[in-house]
């Protein structure tokens, strides 16, 4: 006996969206069974992760800070992914945005009068040093053949240590005790608060926005079409005469540039000075996040928002009902698993032929 | 109509929730690590536990474990809205969130270790680790037969500095000549690469090993290759028998309680408290696996830091590029060693700038 996956002729509008319904419920229910094996009450459980997040006007603020660099993170990630492109280096290209963009608010600290052009070119300069960044693995795979999957990954240490470098040297407050870290921005250089006295800031525009100009671009111009052609098949693409190394370059930059941008608005926006460390891994999580969203920018929104609502309902239960962080990452596994799994159910049909093993 | 939803989420909320605690202090703690690393944040949240059971009916606690830095400002703020009324956020990269949260809840205390930054609501506490390093230094000096420690240090921010340094006084008062290699992780957790570290130590000649990061790795490595190393942070004797000398020991059962009786009294003050062995929040554990004349050495150098007859820096101490930085009959003063960026001479190691 064995188990045969046989791909379904067509693929209904209705069970893409219904297969990550479903996923999502099922590992709700798994989650519920591991929380009550832990002796908490599933429904206690189930309204501290999924409803008290959304009953109060700051953790919907705080679910929304968390979600937007994810978001954006995993929109520019899934140009290469649609392209079967890996860059898995977004967390390096964020924190190199993060760390060019700082660089322009410190070079300007202090400067009087007008200073309206400083936060545009922090966030400019955030997103070219992305998509630079971005640029190593590109022409290293167009050029040489390397795999990007390793030289995008390595590079992310390495714009990790060059900003730990940074911000414990050369960048160093000089009136802060020798601690590795920054001055503090200047107004001017901070992305608006969006509300009086709440922390939204602007970045989450930014973050929105980039969602619906992907959204436009991947369905709606030739350089979606290409990126898309080329991951569906890329024997059709060559035929139609797109340049892979074109596609490459590109679509590295799109998601290089995306990071660096997010990277930038993170600094600009919640943290307001250089430290050591920017990001608690949003580069990565938002490789989950990209195929929790299946690679297209609205489900990569929702993907996010729905993350970053484990992430602060994780945090609600931890407090109320002293459940372990392991859980929220145990469960965020789940999701993905089981969304994963029902994607291949949805593009598959799974037929038990009789028999031995071929 | 939103408000009316959200009001009913809320009572159902309410519901569903624990009950809450009429009339007690609600205390959160904010770890860096998990609190099984069985080093500073396990010891932190012993003091947290401590502190549950020494006033059970008049406070209740809480802690956020494994919280990045990066993003430690809405756990902190979770908990400030939580109903925390004193808030303990134990590592030094908490320091600018503790004060912006601290900003928006002015009644809320908050207690920031290993930082330097205090405002009205906000205290700052932390441990004259480096005097339980001066001991360690000497027992290393006495015991290696190699004349090389190796030394795992996390990020070169200036309460490791002073370690590594009064560490390395302590060897020199012994033996003149001693060697101390240093790795640098980056990381305060991370058994893996703290793992790595010990072994590639280990290989270069070092035949104990003592450690600035916070999981029992190291000491299991040493164990695992019959060799010694000192426990950092917490007793950690059940993890390497055979391996661990002493351990440098944070406690902070004392402090931690004593802050929040003054909380509950309405005599709570912003302040800054630096503590060592001789106020109990820096202690050392039993010394092992050594023979008689070194423990007692170790013994005794414990009761004269304790009674103010030892300094880690008392002068001389020169730096590594052979400048003055105490001069003799002097010692270094708290401002000093609280903003350390320099090594000591005879540490064979450039410091990460």
């Amino acid at each position: 006996m064995r188990l045969d996956l046989v791909p379904r002729a067509g693929r209904s509008p209705f069970a893409a969206i219904l297969a990550p319904a479903l996923a999502f419920l099922a590992s709700v229910l798994l989650g519920g069974v591991a929380v009550s094996l832990l002796g908490v009450s599933p429904t206690a459980a189930f309204a501290a992760y999924f409803i008290a997040p959304l009953s109060e006007l700051w953790s919907l603020q705080e679910i929304a800070l968390k979600a937007a660099p994810l978001a954006l993170i995993a929109t520019g990630l899934a140009f290469c992914y649609r392209a079967n492109l890996w860059n898995i280096g977004a967390e390096g290209q964020f924190v190199v945005g993060g760390l060019a963009g700082g660089c322009v608010a410190l070079a300007t600290q202090g400067s009087a009068g007008f200073t309206f052009w400083i936060l545009p070119t922090m966030l400019a300069a955030g997103t070219l040093a992305g998509i630079v960044y971005a640029m190593i693995p590109a022409v290293l795979k167009v050029q040489l053949g390397v795999s990007e999957i390793l030289t995008s990954l390595m590079l992310v240490y390495v714009a990790e240590l060059l900003l730990d470098y940074m911000a414990r040297g050369p960048l160093r407050d000089p009136a802060g005790y020798n601690f590795p870290q920054s001055v503090a921005f200047d107004a001017a250089a901070r992305l608006p608060y969006l509300m009086e006295g709440e922390t939204l800031h602007a970045g989450v525009l930014v973050a929105f926005a980039s969602v619906v100009l992907a959204t436009i671009v991947l369905g709606r111009t030739l350089f979606g079409f290409e990126v898309r052609v080329v991951g569906a098949s890329p024997r059709a693409a060559r035929f139609a005469g797109f340049s892979e190394a074109r596609l490459t370059l590109a679509a590295f930059a799109v998601s290089g540039g995306a990071a660096g941008l997010a990277g930038i608005a993170e600094v600009a926006g919640k943290i307001g000075q250089l430290q050591p460390t920017i990001s608690p891994g949003y580069g990565f999580t938002a490789i989950i996040v990209a195929f929790l969203g299946r690679l297209s920018p609205p489900g990569i929104l929702v993907a996010a928002l729905v993350i970053a609502l484990t992430t602060i309902g994780g945090e609600g239960a931890q407090i109320d009902l002293r459940l372990p962080l392991d859980l929220t990452r145990a469960f965020q596994g789940l999701l993905l698993a089981f969304v994963l799994g029902a994607d291949v159910l949805t593009r598959f049909k799974v037929r038990l032929v009789p028999g031995g093993a071929r | 109509m939103r408000h009316s939803f959200c009001a009913c989420l809320g009572a159902f909320l309410l519901l569903l929730g624990p009950a809450q605690a009429e009339g007690k202090l609600k205390v959160g703690f904010v770890y860096v690590g998990p609190v099984a690393d069985y080093g500073y944040s396990f010891q932190h949240d012993l003091s947290r536990k401590a502190l549950a059971e020494a006033m059970p009916d008049k406070v209740e606690t809480t802690y956020l474990e494994n919280v990045p830095e990066a993003d430690s400002e809405r756990a902190i703020e979770k908990l400030a809205r939580s109903g925390m009324g004193l808030i303990f956020t134990t590592s030094f990269g908490f320091m600018e969130p503790t004060l912006k949260v601290a900003k928006k809840f002015p009644t809320v205390k908050f207690e920031h270790a290993t930082g330097y930054k205090r405002a009205a609501n906000v205290s700052t506490y932390s441990a004259r680790f480096y005097e339980g390093r001066y001991v360690c230094g000497k027992i290393a000096a006495k015991l290696s037969k190699t004349g090389t420690v190796g030394y795992i240090a996390s990020f070169p921010i200036p309460e490791v500095v002073s370690g590594i340094n009064a560490f390395m006084l302590g060897a020199q008062s012994v033996n003149p000549n001693v060697k101390v290699k240093i790795v640098w992780v980056n990381t305060w957790f991370d058994p893996g690469k703290e793992a790595e570290a010990a072994k590639a130590l280990l290989a270069q000649g070092a035949d104990i090993l003592t450690q600035h990061t916070d999981s029992a790795a190291p000491l299991q490595e040493a164990e695992k290759q019959g060799k010694l190393a000192f426990g950092q942070s917490s007793d950690q004797y059940r993890f390497a028998p055979k391996a661990q000398l002493t351990a440098i020991v944070d406690d902070w059962n004392g402090y931690v309680i004593s802050e929040a009786k003054a909380v509950l009294d309405g005599s709570w003050k912003s302040h800054d408290t630096w503590g060592g062995i001789k106020d109990g929040l820096v202690v050392l554990a039993p010394f092992t696996n050594m023979p008689a004349d070194v423990k007692a050495m170790a013994e005794d150098t414990v009761k004269a830091i304790a009674a103010g007859r030892t300094h880690p820096f008392a002068g001389p101490v020169t730096k590594q590029d052979g400048t003055v930085a105490v001069k003799d009959g002097e010692t270094a003063p708290d401002p000093m060693i609280l903003g350390m960026n320099w090594y000591v001479k005879g540490i064979d190691d450039k410091l990460p700038q």
